[in-house]
């Protein structure tokens, strides 16, 4: 977990993992946090045509002019293609248009359900967090959505106590018997690297690990059996200009913690 | 000739929002958000409010730390930047307040029924997740066509929408520019609606642009000119967004006994909204005025 020798801070390592899940010319459905800050990056990069969709009503294609730290902050708002209400928005999601979404959660399990809504601590004892807000309806509506989180035991556990955001549900076959027309979670990339899901079991397999960190460090922070692919990836270092980039984004490291 | 309906803010509050009322507020997702019509309502002791909202940034965990608020539909509490909110937190997991937990695109949907005069609206989001268990008001139903399985989202009708406007007339036709959210829904469902705004035209420059306008006057009760009515959540065209009052807020609520202290100085002790921007300080608020004025060009709606 030692970053501080390098030259990059981990969230920028997971925010520039996180960029490279975008494809270039895929119409992205951006949330707040380290996501915001990964479309930026995206489209300056590898995803010029890339095309940003953010929940409270506007569609951007082009990257803002100066750093934001919510979707409604002003530099936002300029020249962007489109102004709109979250109706519409959310239409072009229900519909299909949307290819990619990122969301964070408190809670994960194997199945990829997240948990944002409450957790249990013991007997009777419960922790209430902020909610869903547009998670669970990208989580059920995007072609795929990647999951950005911690990765600790107490939030990698066998079975989330609340689905906020449903994942594969208990297995193959659970999304399309609850009426979920597509999608699902391709990708989570936690604080360890980066897990994916098996396409048959739809269960999470440690497919990346981040520079330095041993595999058994993963499965020691994970609260089930989590299976290994047979030769996980070290995840990329960001590059200079990958960089440059988020540093433009976010000069005070506010979400990147520099 | 139609009748003003300019009013002050503490009039507005007092005549609009009795006791028990249920209130759509903070609709534009993090912009937009009517703080000063929020904090008039603490300084008037309001009690049992419903509180309806998409997310509302720190703006519903402040009406809960005064104990405005019994009951909350909305899909996301907290405080955006930082993550959560304490009084919201501390009253759900005491029982003081109860939640209809929704996702963005429920709560749009639930307005949009109430807009539209129906009892639900079908969607396709919210199957597989456990906003079933504790929101009453979804269902799965299948589709009488095509044999889909849908949500059913019932309508939400709120006595009362509170937005905050550039610019409106004393007849309330306001014009609003950036993202409406589920802003117009909001004015649509509710029974009545207040306008804060930042400033007060006359009606030849909100029907020089009618496709501005967010909603007939004619449903509008009151309107109230607040400039800086939402801050410190950002207006287009007038100020940005002041992100260290959202991090200086991320532990006034704490506990029960700060959250008391935040309120004694941030609003019981602050009369009105002019008191509140002089403690604020000039230097402050011009650091957030626009640095760059980006006009669009006229429409041009002749005949």
């Amino acid at each position: 977990m030692d970053t501080e020798s390098r030259r990059y801070t981990l969230p920028e390592l997971m925010v520039t993992a996180a960029a490279r899940e975008i494809a270039d010319g895929e119409v992205i459905f951006v949330g707040m946090r380290l996501p915001l800050l990964g479309f930026l990056l995206a489209k300056s990069t590898h995803a010029p045509n890339a095309v940003g969709i953010y929940e409270l009503g506007l569609v951007r294609d082009t990257v803002a002019p100066e750093p934001i730290l919510t979707m409604g902050d002003l530099p936002n708002f300029y020249r962007a293609q489109w102004l709109s209400d979250m109706a519409d928005m959310m239409g072009l999601l229900q519909k299909g248009e949307v290819d990619v979404s990122f969301i964070g959660g408190a809670q994960v399990d194997r199945f990829g359900n997240l948990n944002t809504t409450w957790i249990r601590s013991g007997q009777a004892r419960e922790t209430r967090m902020p909610g869903s807000g547009g998670a669970c309806d990208l989580a059920g509506l995007a072609g795929r959505h990647i999951i950005i989180m911690n990765h600790e035991k107490r939030r990698f556990v066998p079975q989330v106590d609340y689905i906020t955001s449903p994942g594969y549900g208990d297995g193959p076959g659970w999304r399309r018997r609850m009426g979920l027309p597509r999608g699902g979670p391709s990708a989570v990339i936690t604080t360890l690297g980066i897990l994916r899901f098996d396409p048959e079991t739809k269960e999470m397999v440690l497919s990346g690990i981040h520079p330095g960190i041993r595999v058994e460090t993963v499965l020691e922070h994970t609260g089930w059996p989590l299976r290994v692919a047979p030769d996980p990836v070290v995840t990329p270092e960001p590059t200079e200009t990958e960089l440059a980039m988020l540093r433009r984004f976010d000069p005070k490291g506010f979400w990147t913690g520099r | 000739m139609p009748q003003s309906k300019l009013m002050s803010l503490s009039e507005a509050v007092r005549r609009f929002i009795p006791d028990g009322s249920s209130v759509a507020m903070g609709t534009c997702l993090e912009a937009m958000i009517p703080f000063a019509a929020a904090h008039e309502m603490i300084r008037q002791r309001k009690r049992r409010l419903t509180l309806v909202g998409p997310i509302s940034d720190i703006c519903f965990d402040q009406l809960v730390g005064a104990g405005c608020a019994a009951r909350i539909r909305a899909a996301w509490v907290g405080n955006v930047i930082t993550g959560s909110a304490y009084n919201f937190r501390r009253a759900v997991e005491n029982g003081t307040l109860e939640v209809e937990d929704h996702s963005n695109f429920t709560i749009l949907t639930a307005l949009r029924a109430g807009a539209a005069g129906v009892p639900f609206l079908p969607v396709r989001t919210a199957l597989g997740s456990d906003l079933f268990k504790t929101n009453s008001g979804l269902k799965v139903i299948t589709c009488p066509f095509t044999g889909d399985t849908l949500a059913a989202v019932a309508a939400i009708t709120p006595d009362l929408t509170i937005v905050h406007v550039q610019r409106a007339d004393r007849y309330g036709n306001a014009h609003f520019w950036g993202n409406f959210g589920i802003t117009r829904e909001a004015c649509l469902a509710s029974d009545r609606v207040i306008l804060t705004t930042e400033t007060i035209v006359d009606t030849q420059v909100i029907t020089s642009d009618p496709n501005r306008v967010l909603t007939p006057g004619f449903r509008v009760s009151a309107v109230v000119h607040v400039p800086w009515g939402a801050y410190p959540s950002p207006v287009p065209g007038f100020y940005n967004r002041d992100h260290q009052a959202y991090l200086d807020y991320r532990n006034a609520g704490k506990s029960s006994e700060d959250f008391a202290h935040w309120c004694r100085s941030w609003v019981d002790e602050v009369s009105d909204r002019e008191a509140y921007l002089e403690r604020i300080g000039k230097d402050r608020l011009a650091q957030l005025q626009l640095k760059h004025h980006v006009l669009s060009e006229p429409a041009d709606y002749g005949y």
